[in-house]
């Protein structure tokens, strides 16, 4: 995060004069949603079909550098995953445990009630692995950026090459929606970088609307929740409102 | 309080603790029978529904405080499993971020009330500054909550408003490392200010009691701002202004609830779900809504003053700005004595009813202003908007009583009450 905030400021000072090129662009949803995105509106709901492409997508893609420390294997039942599937996702990470009862350290496979299972160790090792960067983990990416899913939608399919006159830092790339333009994460999805399980072709735009569905999920968990909980809520204060007003007007009524 | 004047109550329990502890008989006398301006409008409810949201803030906070840990590597994660794994914990949380910024809104309305129909004058001045306390302390408790979750913004605005103090001459670089228990906002910083934001609520509770105790010694003060004569003018709280106020309060939780349910962020600032990074400075360090139009104040003062053509500096511009900040706020406890109209209620004030419209487009002006990077000519009209603000208080208060003429004032409430009745009534049959 630091690195990032750091390149993007350097970014701004070094391209200083280049910056009319080299534009922010301001986030917009894709086509499909560009009345808003399923789980937005008053009562939206998540779609389970695009969450558990997006974990996929997720999965395999996103997380060989990014973390999503919030999460754990368990919070996959709300995609639609059973408690089997669920199991058998974490059966394919492996956690150190420890100590046993000779003090060891070992290995196991993990279980539903670990945290996804970090691609790096520390800090450090994470940006010794990305050219100095460090990938911020994910788990609140949407709620802890401006135009939350429509900024990480757009970065996701906004890289470009970068306009003629722009200096680009060494393996920095160059995209209209960063801060700065320049970022240091490569364009991370390409056409069939994934196999949906369920058909679906997996375009660009296909797998960041479905990533960034499930990023939405994993901020956001409670949703759902939230909105049913608050419709009800609110219908109830209204009705409770409505009487109190009628009751108001009766008992005034008296003194006129 | 003479105990001869305590009537019996019917009911046998009641009766036999109130004749040991007369709490019904003071319930009866404050709440029941309590003589009430009969000519309230629907600015009165703001009071009860701020008390509303205090209690709100309380018990939403206790049951936060059992699962939060103020610990500077622990208090994002444990603020998350609040969010997350705690069962209804992402209803408390909202209730509490948003529950903040709906008590601002609350109390905000009620000072703006009180100023414009001059609550704040005799007899009720010491009313006022209990009130005016009550505001200082639930921006401290406030800014101090906002450090709590630790993220970005939490961190960088402890760093900024502590640093405030290094403003003091001589002592105010000591000042800050007390205030932070250390060299740098940290570990020891966030448990200080999570024991802090724990007790002063109960601080406000104290002083809002004292607050209560007050308006029920002097009675309110009412839209025409002239005394009750008899009888005639007033009614009793309950039931006319009880069923009044649970009306009110509904409707603003509805208005909560629209926050709380559907858009819990809007409120906030996305910085702060990053984990605080003091490392990473944001590009952009704004407070909650509710301070913005103080740190425009705050900003205002851009020179330093010094003595002329030396280079003692004798108000730095950052002095300086910390000043007004805290005397925006403070300028408040001398407004009883700043205003010399002999009338109260700005209804028969017919310039001071347009100043204060415009002292409220003033501050909304430096909201916007305290929310946008102080560059080119948002820092102009910071200044013109600060000037505009003591001006009103300091001078145009003072002064304005010498040149206007204000209406006839009607010989009573219930006189008032009855023509407006009337004209209606008229209204309607014609």
């Amino acid at each position: 995060m630091t690195k990032i905030a750091i390149f993007s400021a350097l970014a701004v000072i070094m391209t200083g004069p280049a910056l009319a090129a080299g534009t922010v662009l301001e986030p917009h949803p894709p086509t499909t949603f560009k009345d808003g995105w399923p789980q937005q509106g008053l009562n939206g709901t998540f779609d389970r079909a695009a969450l558990q492409r997006g974990f996929q997508v997720y999965k395999q893609v996103c997380s060989s550098c990014h973390s999503m420390n919030l999460l754990a294997y368990r919070n996959l039942t709300a995609l639609g995953f059973s408690d089997d599937e669920v199991k058998a996702i974490a059966a394919g990470y492996t956690v150190k445990d420890g100590p046993n009862d000779e003090g060891e350290m070992f290995e196991r496979a993990a279980r539903p009630s670990d945290h996804f299972v970090k691609p790096f160790p520390n800090e450090q090792a994470a940006r010794a692995a990305n050219n100095g960067a460090l990938p911020p983990d994910l788990s609140l990416m949407i709620k802890a950026r401006h135009h939350g899913e429509n900024y990480v939608y757009s970065l996701l399919t906004g890289y470009k090459e970068p306009p003629a006159d722009m200096k680009m830092g060494v393996g920095m790339n160059y995209n209209p929606y960063f801060p700065g333009g320049q970022i240091a994460m490569a364009a991370p999805l390409s056409e069939g970088v994934v196999t949906y399980a369920d058909g679906t072709t997996a375009s660009v735009d296909q797998m960041a609307q479905d990533v960034v569905q499930f990023l939405s999920w994993a901020a956001e968990p409670h949703l759902e929740d939230r909105k049913q909980t608050g419709i009800k809520v609110i219908l109830f204060l209204a009705t409770f409102a409505t009487i109190m007003y009628l009751v108001k007007r009766k008992i005034w009524a008296q003194l006129h | 309080m003479s105990h001869s004047e305590r009537l019996p109550f019917k009911n046998p329990v009641v009766e036999w603790v109130d004749q040991r502890l007369p709490v019904f008989t003071l319930l009866q006398r404050e709440y029941g029978a309590f003589p009430t301006p009969r000519n309230f409008n629907y600015f009165w409810n703001f009071g009860a529904i701020a008390l509303f949201m205090l209690a709100t803030m309380i018990a939403s906070g206790l049951f936060l405080a059992m699962h939060y840990k103020p610990s500077a590597t622990e208090a994002f994660t444990s603020v998350e499993r609040i969010m997350r794994d705690v069962n209804f914990g992402w209803l408390i949380r909202y209730i509490h971020m948003n529950g903040a910024s709906f008590f601002f809104i609350a109390v905000y309305i009620h000072i703006f009330r009180g100023l414009y129909y001059g609550s704040y004058k005799k007899p009720r001045e010491l009313l006022w500054m209990l009130g005016v306390t009550i505001l200082f302390l639930m921006m401290a408790t406030a800014f101090l909550g906002y450090v709590l979750p630790w993220g970005q913004m939490s961190f960088w605005g402890a760093t900024v408003i502590t640093n405030f103090f290094s403003a003091i001459p001589v002592v105010g670089q000591s000042v800050v490392t007390w205030l932070w228990g250390g060299f740098a906002v940290g570990d020891q910083t966030l448990n200080r200010f999570f024991a802090l934001h724990f007790l002063l609520p109960f601080v406000i509770f104290g002083v809002v009691f004292l607050h209560v105790a007050a308006l029920h010694i002097t009675g309110s003060n009412n839209p025409l701002g002239i005394d009750p004569k008899g009888p005639q003018d007033t009614i009793t709280f309950h039931p006319y202004y009880t069923v009044k106020d649970v009306f009110g309060l509904l409707v603003f939780l509805i208005l909560f609830s629209a926050f709380v349910f559907f858009n819990p962020n809007a409120l906030g600032h996305p910085d702060n779900y990053i984990p605080a990074n003091p490392l990473s400075t944001p590009a952009h360090i704004v407070p909650e809504w509710y301070f913005l139009p103080f740190y425009a104040i705050l900003r205002a003062f851009t020179i330093d003053i010094g003595i002329p053509f030396t280079d003692i500096v004798l108000i730095s511009s950052k002095l300086g700005g910390v000043i007004l900040m805290f005397g925006a706020v403070a300028i408040l406890f001398v407004v009883p004595w700043l205003d010399r109209s002999p009338v109260r209620s700005a209804v028969f004030r017919p310039i001071y009813k347009v100043l204060m419209w415009v002292l409220l487009a003033d501050c909304l002006l430096l909201g916007y202003v305290g929310s946008q990077p102080p560059e080119g000519i948002n820092v102009v009209l910071g200044q013109i908007a600060t000037f505009w603000y003591f001006l009103h208080f300091l001078v145009i208060l003072p002064l304005l009583p010498r040149f206007e003429k204000t209406l006839p004032l009607p010989a009573s409430i219930s006189q008032a009450v009855l023509a407006k009745q009337a004209t209606e009534a008229k209204g309607q049959t014609a």
